[in-house]
């Protein structure tokens, strides 16, 4: 068993190893697409008419700490929009 | 005398090296700190910055790093007999490539992961972007210029090799959309994609009527097709056009379509050829037929020529750009750079020590060795030639039979040389996107005009230089060229590091010594080819673009010895101390 438990260990690093740079780039791609939906939940307070104003004005609680990491990785200390006071 | 002792040789060098001067420069000169939080843990957010294992780390900066460039240079080098070949691949890895990459490593780590070009411009001002950016343009524009000549040229010598090349483009799609939909792991579909490539050469170098032979289709090597070109010319005109829409295709699409499987598969080629050929070394255990200094080489001198031709396997300023821009984002503790830095270097130096064995294991006498490295253009020519029918022949050590052999390594040289070939097409976009940013010009900042520039202009250096041997041969000599440009960005990160060192009142010599001896190298090799060859001047054909090109990047050259002189002379109190200071 330890040694089939032993090839399998060693499967696992050699996936992990060529996966490391594949990880990164579908985590980048993810990103941008969570950053276009931040866009469109907070399109009201950037001043574009949403029709689904009512139901995004809900998600905000939700979407503070998102909110947060990505004003800080946009290279804001404090947050940009007024009535948003994550931090 | 066995040309297994090459690689004992070889194997304790890069050994003591690893266990005593890399802990050297670890201790005493970067002076490593376990404590040191590094950019990983600093700005972790999951992406680019994530602290990796260093076993995994090691691997993926290895097959990173890893390409067609390590055995293209050294298959040409042996031209000048295998022993300053040999001297330089150990002893470049330990003393040159080994600082060099962990040094870039450990700057980037002490700067916040910043890559090798933002912290030049940090030292010598914006001018050195804009440097930079040159550089690497150029680079990257002979990289597509050589290996498209490469892939065309080994096609045309191994047409079983195609179909195998040609069916794993299918195959990454499969995998990439079987991954992004379903969400599995790559490992299993990669390695049934692997297995598919290589029954299909077996198949192919059994059946001649699979395989992809232009030149016949054309009517053999003396038939006339069009425009006055032979068969030959011909087919290189094709596949250098193929390739050439692939790589727009390929660099346009998004990554995980096509690019990253086929990345996947490719480090498993790498694996697998490194795994099968030291294994047929021993198995076979084969006799070096070539001499050890070659005194017929007498057509171009090895001092100063070698260093360059030999870039990628001794030291290489791409090496510096992986390291400082994807590796140190993800290092894990600062005295994992050793490992990661020291030893990536030394796995690159163990493949161009095989492509060394390679071809000088594969003539049956030295009259046969000088026959086919008669001159140094027949060397250029015909090196990866070599080095894939001696990594064929090494292979039948472990039974596989020779025809087979000989199209898996060539399907394995041509799958690295076609990674390289998009990977730095891609790249090349990038960079042509930016300088418009920098120059304000919008349009060639669109994807569609970057990438068609770039490939433009790539098939345009390919096809437009004349080579001796007509058609399409002018991609060779732009080999020499490369390894200069390489060179030289290895000399802008070793400069860094010297600076860096110098400015925390350490001993700089171990990074000041590789550096001085680069810049010195290159400068000369330049001098002497842009004026003594490519200008006319000696009677020798005058060649205006190479001549351009080689001005341009001697011009760089000088710069950087300039900017290294003033750099390393004067006093430290200027504002840039607080970058190079902790």
């Amino acid at each position: 068993m330890d040694y089939i438990n032993n090839i399998k260990k060693i499967f696992q690093w050699y996936d992990e190893i060529l996966s490391v740079q594949h990880r990164a780039e579908v985590a980048r791609e993810l990103r941008n697409e969570d950053d276009l939906f931040l866009l469109l939940c907070l399109s009201e307070t950037l001043g574009l008419p949403n029709p689904a104003f009512y139901y995004t004005l809900e998600l905000y609680p939700y979407m503070m700490e998102k909110f947060h990491d990505w004003h800080l990785r946009m290279g804001m200390e404090k947050s940009p929009l007024s009535g948003f006071r994550c931090c | 005398m066995s040309a297994i002792w090459l690689a004992v040789v070889g194997t304790i060098v890069f050994v003591l090296g690893y266990r005593y001067y890399s802990k050297f420069v670890a201790e005493k000169i970067y002076r490593l700190d376990p404590n040191f939080v590094t950019p990983a843990h600093e700005f972790r957010d999951d992406v680019d910055f994530v602290p990796t294992k260093r076993s995994v780390l090691w691997g993926h900066h290895f097959t990173s790093v890893a390409g067609a460039a390590p055995i293209l240079g050294p298959a040409i080098a042996v031209y000048w007999g295998w022993l300053p070949a040999l001297l330089w691949v150990v002893l470049g890895t330990v003393f040159a490539a080994g600082v060099h990459d962990f040094g870039t490593l450990v700057l980037s780590v002490r700067n916040k992961g910043q890559s090798v070009g933002t912290l030049a411009n940090k030292l010598i001002g914006r001018n050195a972007k804009l440097l930079f950016l040159f550089i690497i343009l150029i680079l990257v524009l002979m990289v597509n210029a050589v290996f498209a000549w490469v892939i065309s040229n080994l096609f045309i010598r191994f047409p079983a090799s195609v179909l195998p090349v040609l069916i794993e483009i299918p195959l990454a799609i499969w995998i990439g959309y079987a991954v992004f939909k379903r969400k599995k792991s790559m490992l299993i579909p990669s390695i049934i994609a692997l297995l598919v490539m290589y029954g299909t050469a077996v198949v192919t170098s059994k059946v001649p009527f699979l395989q992809i032979d232009l030149v016949r289709y054309f009517g053999g090597e003396g038939s006339t097709v069009l425009f006055g070109l032979d068969g030959v010319s011909m087919a290189f005109f094709v596949w250098i056009i193929i390739l050439m829409v692939y790589c727009y295709i390929a660099s346009t699409l998004p990554v995980w379509k096509l690019l990253q499987p086929r990345d996947y598969i490719n480090s498993h080629q790498l694996v697998v050829g490194l795994v099968i050929m030291y294994a047929g070394l021993l198995f076979l255990n084969p006799e070096i037929t070539a001499p050890m200094t070659n005194p017929d080489a007498a057509d171009k001198s090895w001092l100063p020529l070698m260093f360059i031709t030999i870039a990628c396997g001794a030291i290489s300023g791409f090496h510096g750009l992986v390291s400082s821009g994807t590796t140190s984002k993800q290092l894990d503790k600062e005295t994992d750079a050793r490992f990661v830095g020291y030893f990536g270097a030394v796995g690159e130096g163990f493949l161009a020590l095989i492509s060394i064995i390679a071809c000088v294991t594969l003539f049956a006498n030295i009259g046969e060795f000088k026959e086919a490295y008669s001159s140094f253009g027949a060397a250029n020519q015909g090196g990866l030639g070599n080095f894939i029918a001696g990594g064929a022949q090494l292979v039948t050590g472990i039974g596989i039979p020779a025809d087979i052999a000989r199209t898996i390594i060539s399907v394995i040289v041509v799958s690295f040389a076609a990674t390289t070939l998009d990977s730095s097409v891609r790249l090349m976009r990038y960079i042509i996107s930016e300088l418009g940013v920098e120059y304000k010009v919008p349009t060639i900042t669109k994807t569609h005009v970057a990438t068609s520039i770039a490939v433009l202009s790539s098939a345009a250096l390919v096809l437009l230089p004349k080579g001796p041997n007509g058609f399409g041969s002018g991609g060779y000599i732009l080999w020499p060229l490369f390894g200069t440009t390489n060179q030289l960005l290895a000399g802008i990160s070793l400069l860094l590091i010297s600076v860096w060192l110098k400015r925390q009142g350490r001993n700089y010599l171990v990074t000041f010594i590789p550096m001085v001896f680069l810049l010195v190298m290159t400068t000369w090799a330049m001098i002497q080819q842009v004026f003594f060859e490519w200008s006319g001047l000696q009677g020798t054909n005058a060649n205006l673009l190479l001549f351009i090109f080689g001005a341009i990047i001697l011009v760089f050259a000088i710069w950087i010895v300039l900017t290294a002189i003033y750099e390393l002379s004067k006093k430290d109190n200027n504002s840039l101390d607080n970058t190079f200071k902790q």
